[in-house]
């Protein structure tokens, strides 16, 4: 296993996708109770491909994410099941010394506050050049000339000379740039990036994405983009997968989800886009608050704010039915929640 | 809609310079950032002014001018007739009742050692007479409910909320009092869009309830258009370009506000491969040094030596009925609505 871990390249021998997040489970212990922040989420991410995880606010996409890199605070955190692997492997039983070599290496992220996220009283050269002293053993001459090639490499002007200067001193756009550069610095082969671009504006915003666009076309990453920018979704993502209450309720192939969604919550996010054509109407809003994850809803976590709600949905926990091959709902009334949403 | 003859808020020219300053033991003024520069505008009764531009284009430091939160270099903020800049202590007091913020940062702008319920409250307690004490704790759940959040969790602390979680607690305590103005500085940006509509709906409700007025910044384009009735682009510290929000959307002049409508990524993947993009180079330049002439020439790919010259006017133009800041300023068929 150590060797297949250490040797670049190679894929493991389950046949599985690079990355495979398989019905994890996370709660958090705090004094108020067990909030169940993660609660059976599965998805995977390949070479090269963008999976974009959408979803309300709190239903624990960064949480799974943090348990992906192995940055989980524990406690309150818990992971209380399922598996992570990547190639292959499942992380959650590797000891912590291999973890630390894959995080980096074989799985970086892109921290969702990332303007604070840099040291302010070190040189964001330094910051750079820090990963490959730690990671690669690399001298200090050495790592400073690789943070001046990252630099470049996600344009910031003039890499050469602003290699010491301070995050206080770059715009939002720029220490985001430089975010990304740390995080792809030892050549990851999956990037996580949590709302790299929530905090910018669409002209920074639209730099990024193509930065990193470009970068995963280069290197072959594979990217877990988490937003709730229904539109960044739509221009980049190959694949979606719809979080809720801890939960993934549907994943989808991007242009099927756009088209047809097999869930009323994907459904609802939707239709509460503001369009041009609903100007001075109401907007479509899913009614009511996210699940209380101390005291989660019985049956399906959604059936409180359902429109397709029956009895039985209060009792039943959906399982993630097969829509099609590459297409999953974890809806009792799929059927009829895609039926409405093709005519 | 049709605009009443008073604004509730006139701006003009205003100006905020903040001092740069060099040395650790005697500080020397070495120069300026020119954060908000000349900046006009007025906002009426129950109307809603989006506020739109590029990170670091002066949209908070202008909210905080408004607010009296800081005090500007020169120009005058009237509310309704009053300038507020102007105004010290109990009657600045008043004013402040009047006009109210959500703030932009859900993680830095909520006190960690407060519950949900002492942030919402907090209002209640600054302004004694607006719900009584034995009042208070209802008045602070129903904001929650409002706002999307489970009243039953007004004893939580900011850190138990997700990001998300956290803003809702920030825009509910911007509507305790029920002012006249609120200015929105980015309030739905950290929101899933389930929620944000709930708000932006409770948002319309409230102002057409109340006659309030907004000033709506948020990078958001299509959200700005879904709630403004006017639009003011920012660039640099500078309006643009200031228009109905069909102006701005289809007919925008200024090279700026083109290259930021078509920058903005639709919810829609059909054709995406086809999308046509202006992506400007580079960042804005530095506020403290900003390009002489038209502020926008170093990434304008239709600069003249004019526009190194002369400082555009926001003005209107020929072929165009609302005021663009460009000496080339026309309609360019290749950037589409939204
Ligand atoms: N350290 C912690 N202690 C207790 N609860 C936590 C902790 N971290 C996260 N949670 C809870 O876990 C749930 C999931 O949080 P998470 O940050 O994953 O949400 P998210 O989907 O990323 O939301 P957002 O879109 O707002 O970022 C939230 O309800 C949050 O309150
Ligand atoms: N207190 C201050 N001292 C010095 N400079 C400041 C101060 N506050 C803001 N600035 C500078 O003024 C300029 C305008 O900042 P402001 O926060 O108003 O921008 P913004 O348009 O709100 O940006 P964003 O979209 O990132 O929120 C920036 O260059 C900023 O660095
Ligand atoms: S299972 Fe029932 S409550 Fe849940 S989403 Fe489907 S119809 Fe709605
Ligand atoms: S004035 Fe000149 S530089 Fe400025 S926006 Fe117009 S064309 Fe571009
Ligand atoms: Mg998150
Ligand atoms: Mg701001």
């Amino acid at each position: 296993m150590v060797e297949v871990l250490s040797e670049p390249g190679s894929r493991g021998t389950t046949g599985g996708a690079l990355l495979e997040v398989d019905n994890l489970h996370v709660e958090f212990r705090t004094r108020a109770g067990v909030a169940k922040a993660v609660n059976g989420v599965t998805y995977t991410v390949d070479a090269g491909e963008t999976l974009a995880v959408l979803g309300e606010s709190g239903s624990g996409k960064s949480v799974t994410a943090q348990t992906i890199m192995g940055i989980l605070d524990m406690p309150p955190g818990k992971i209380t099941g399922g598996e992570i692997r990547f190639r292959g492997s499942d992380l959650l039983k590797l000891p912590e010394d291999q973890r630390r070599k894959i995080r980096g290496e074989g799985i970086s992220m892109v921290f969702q506050d990332a303007l604070s996220a840099l040291n302010p009283v070190f040189p964001v050269g330094w910051q750079i050049a820090e990963m490959f002293r730690m990671h690669r053993g690399a001298s200090r001459s050495d790592a400073k000339k690789k943070a001046v090639e990252l630099m470049d490499r996600v344009r910031i002007p003039g890499a050469k000379d602003r290699v010491n200067d301070f995050p206080h001193q770059f715009s939002g756009g720029m220490r985001q740039r430089i975010m990304i550069a740390m995080a792809i610095a030892l050549d990851p082969e999956i990037l996580i990036a949590d709302e790299p671009t929530t905090a910018l504006d669409v002209t920074v915003q639209a730099q990024i994405m193509g930065l990193l666009a470009e970068l995963q076309r280069d290197s072959n990453m594979g990217l877990i983009l988490i937003t709730h920018d229904l539109g960044v979704v739509a221009d980049v993502a190959d694949k979606i997968a719809v979080m809720y209450g801890g939960r993934i309720v549907e994943n989808a192939p991007v242009h099927d989800l756009y088209r047809n969604p097999a869930h009323p919550y994907s459904k609802g996010l939707l239709e509460s886009i503001p369009r041009v054509d609903l100007k001075g109407q109401e907007l479509y809003a899913i009614k009511g608050t996210p699940p209380n994850l101390l005291d989660m809803p019985t049956g399906c976590a959604f059936h409180p704010r359902c429109p397709y709600k029956r009895d039985n949905c209060v009792t039943d926990v959906p399982p993630l039915n097969t829509v099609s091959g590459t297409r999953g709902s974890a809806c009792h009334y799929w059927r009829e929640v895609i039926d409405d949403s093709a005519s | 809609m049709t605009a009443p003859a008073e604004p509730i808020l006139e701006v003009r020219d205003l100006v905020k310079h903040f001092p740069l300053t060099q040395g650790i033991v005697v500080k020397r003024q070495v120069g300026a950032i020119k954060a908000v520069d000349g900046v006009s505008l007025d906002l009426h009764r129950g109307e809603t002014l989006g506020v739109v531009g590029e990170s670091g284009c002066g949209k908070s430091t202008l909210a905080k001018l408004l607010m009296a939160l800081e005090q500007p270099t020169s120009g005058s903020v009237r509310i309704k007739g009053k300038d507020i800049t102007k105004t010290r202590g109990a009657e600045l007091k008043r004013m402040r009742r009047n006009i109210q913020m959500v703030m932009q940062d859900p993680y830095t702008s909520l006190n960690p050692r407060m519950t949900v319920g002492d942030i919402v409250g907090e209002p209640f307690e600054i302004h004694k007479d607006v719900v009584p004490k034995g009042g208070r704790r209802r008045k602070v759940q129903e904001l929650l409910d409002v706002v999307g959040l489970n009243p039953d969790h007004i004893n939580r602390y900011p850190h138990q909320f997700s990001g998300g979680q956290r803003q809702r607690i920030g825009i509910a305590r911007g509507l305790a009092l029920q002012p006249e103005i609120i200015i929105c500085d980015e309030p739905v940006s950290a929101l899933d869009v389930s929620i944000q509509a709930q708000v932006m709906n409770l948002l319309e409700r409230l102002q057409s309830e109340f006659n309030l007025a907004y000033i709506f910044i948020a990078h958001d384009l299509s959200v700005v258009r879904h709630i403004s009735d006017r639009v003011a682009v920012m660039y640099l510290g500078k309006i643009v370009e200031l228009g109905r929000d069909a102006d701005i959307y289809e007919r925008p002049t200024h090279p700026y506000t083109q290259a930021l409508l078509s920058a903005v990524p639709v919810p829609n993947p059909e054709g995406r491969e086809q999308r046509e993009r202006i992506i400007l180079q580079g960042d804005p330049p530095s506020p403290a040094n900003p390009p002489s002439g038209c502020r926008f020439r170093t990434r304008c790919w239709k600069a003249q030596d004019i526009c190194a010259e002369q400082v555009p006017l926001l003005q209107i133009r020929e072929g165009s009925s609302h005021p663009s800041a460009c000496h080339f300023a026309e309609v360019n068929d290749a950037v589409g609505t939204h």
